[in-house]
């Protein structure tokens, strides 16, 4: 059997969905980390990088427990759509986003808490808020950052196997991911196909990250040299 | 001394500036800073009305934190800060307005032009509220009256150190703030260009005739610049008045050395003339004592002084001088002569050592040269007296 096409297109669409969704809660998520003066903040620092260190086994596990009918969650969830979170795309978009939140997160604070603050004190006294200091100063200096959380989260959300596994389970054109794919021919001895799809996610990955280095030659420069 | 010189103990109360035109500055606070290391108080009482005032001192003093506390970058533990009748901060009522809307235009020290920006973009940031066509109507005239105008479309980070000086000015300006605070925006520019970004900024301010608060801690802009100086000094306001009054006769210890006596003595009064408007200071000098007629200042005789005298004030006479009205004249020997640049140190030996600046000129046609006998002349009020610090 070829390369399973379906399952490269869902994991593109899964990928592409989380560090879209990351971009839009990350970004609030980096300010706070980034400009909070709240002593227990290392707390919230702390929990944002669990999924960094945990096995994705653990948080699969979690996170199949809250979908689940015995959550609350899970429950008004199924009381709102009549199915289940769990084994669903949209179950494991939400696992997906916990296990990439760091590799979003990170490269975003250290980006806005490299922006000067003098330039963020000069948009205050010019009579900005503080939106308008962020959309117009901010964001702005921070795209070499906002690239790289982007891109990692990308990338990470298309190698990811545990917590697909625990969450999503392996339904074709559903929750079946290319990790997956590749996993279950080794399984079924289908080295041929399991060499044929790890190729192309490897070469898809690599061509990927070069664009976005290639085009962003300053993503790993997070704290701009002053 | 003359009576607008305010000793130490009393500037806690603003001193009385009639006021012009606008609104002034007017601010009471303390707030506790730890910079490099240590911890000192600002505590800061003040007064600033329409032109400009100089904010001088050292570096550390905490001058750019009373500036950020006036912009409400900074928040002071306690007091009050209000221009006019509009009060930013109380800490009593527990009013603090955000910085974006004191109306107070900042020009900083490192300017924090926006680097991603245009000139024209800078400069049109703070006027986001006004519709497209009179923010270009008015982002043009101020590019104009500072000269500026044919660099609106480059970027921020292409232009020169005057150019970059010029449009962080008119960013600040072109908002019509209430009040502007300028630390030391001039710092890094030569002479010249510093000259001319003065003068258009007081052309500017002809017009606008708003409270300038400007930090530096160079003499010479505070001479260039100043109507009034604020003297600061480990967090304190330790002397303030005209340049003239602060720069040219400070009561303190700690502004002598900050504009720099060559020649500072311990001195005790020995006898008080109020008639003549004198007093005789004995200074202790390896040779023995030196009687000095001084101005007369407050305390009688045995009072602890220090002298401090500029060695550009002292007259150097190679025979004995008759005539003359200075009622110091000094016996000594030159020690030494050393060129610096266009003038010529000279340390003259005389019961204490003095240093004594020269120009090449006059060493060249008195034909001074180390071990030659001259005489010292210096008038009263060239000995400049100031408490001595006790502790």
């Amino acid at each position: 059997m070829a390369v399973d096409w379906q399952t490269f297109w869902l994991t593109l669409q899964l990928a592409a969905t989380v560090s879209a969704l990351l971009l839009l809660f990350g970004l609030p998520i980096a300010y706070w980390i980034a400009f909070s003066r709240w002593r227990w903040k290392f707390l919230v620092e702390a929990v944002v990088a669990l999924p960094i260190v945990l096995p994705p086994t653990v948080l699969g596990f979690y996170v199949l427990v809250a979908l689940g009918p015995r959550s609350p969650l899970g429950r008004w969830w199924t009381g709102l759509t009549g199915h289940t979170l769990a084994f669903t795309f949209t179950g494991l978009v939400i696992g997906s986003i916990l296990y990439s939140l760091p590799f979003a997160v990170q490269p975003f604070a250290a980006s806005f808490a490299g922006v000067d603050r003098k330039l963020i004190a000069a948009s205050a006294t010019l009579g900005a808020s503080q939106l308008r200091t962020f959309l117009r100063v901010i964001a702005p200096l921070s795209i070499p950052g906002l690239v790289t959380g982007a891109a990692l989260s990308f990338a990470h959300t298309m190698g990811e196997f545990g917590v697909v596994l625990m969450v999503g389970g392996n339904i074709p054109g559903v929750t079946r991911t290319v990790s997956i794919d590749i996993y279950d021919r080794v399984q079924a001895t289908d080295y041929a196909g399991a060499n044929q799809t790890a190729m192309v996610l490897l070469v898809l990955c690599f061509v990927l990250l070069t664009l976005v280095y290639g085009l962003n030659r300053k993503a790993w420069m997070i704290h701009p040299v002053k | 001394m003359s009576s607008t010189r305010v000793p130490a103990q009393e500037v806690d109360s603003p001193p009385s500036v009639p006021a012009t035109g606008s609104a002034s500055l007017r601010g009471q606070f303390r707030k506790q800073i730890v910079a490099q290391g240590q911890e000192f108080v600002l505590e800061v009482a003040f007064e600033v009305s329409s032109g400009f005032t100089i904010l001088f001192g050292p570096s550390g003093a905490g001058k750019t934190t009373l500036l950020d506390c006036i912009a409400g970058l900074t928040k002071p533990d306690s007091g009050t800060i209000s221009i006019g009748e509009r009060v930013l901060f109380d800490s009593s009522r527990s009013v603090d307005v955000a910085s974006s809307k004191r109306r107070a235009g900042y020009v900083f020290q490192d300017l924090a032009l926006f680097p991603h920006m245009t000139v024209e973009q800078n400069v049109a940031y703070g006027l986001q509220h006004l519709p497209h066509a009179e923010r270009t109507r008015r982002t043009g005239l101020i590019l104009d009256t500072f000269r500026i105008g044919h660099l609106a479309r480059r970027n921020a980070r292409e232009i020169s150190g005057g150019e970059r000086q010029r449009t962080a000015l008119a960013r600040a300006l072109v908002t019509d703030p209430e009040v502007l605070l300028l630390d030391e925006p001039l710092a890094a520019l030569d002479a010249a260009a510093k000259a001319r970004i003065i003068d258009d900024l007081r052309e500017w301010n002809r017009a606008h005739q708003i409270p300038n608060l400007y930090v530096t801690h160079s003499r010479e802009e505070v001479f260039a610049l100043g109507e009034r100086v604020l003297v600061l000094d480990a967090g304190r306001i330790v002397a303030q008045g005209t340049p003239h009054e602060v720069m040219a006769a400070p009561q303190q210890e700690t502004v002598a050395q900050l504009v720099g006596f060559e020649n500072a003595f311990d001195a005790v009064v020995e006898a008080v003339r109020p008639e003549r408007g004198t007093m005789m200071c004995r200074v202790e000098g390896d040779g023995g004592p030196l009687a000095l007629e001084t101005p007369l200042v407050r305390g009688g005789v045995g009072t602890l002084l220090r002298v401090g005298i500029r060695a550009g004030d002292i007259l150097l006479a190679t025979s004995p001088p008759v005539g003359l009205s200075a009622r110091n004249v000094i016996p000594g020997r030159i020690k030494s002569l050393e060129q610096r640049d266009v003038i010529v140190s000279a340390r003259v030996k005389c019961r204490v050592e003095m240093e004594v600046h020269l120009t090449l000129a006059a060493r060249d046609s008195l034909q001074l040269e180390a071990g030659k006998e001259v005489w010292l002349v210096i008038k009263t009020h060239s000995c400049h007296l100031m408490q001595r610090s006790t502790d």
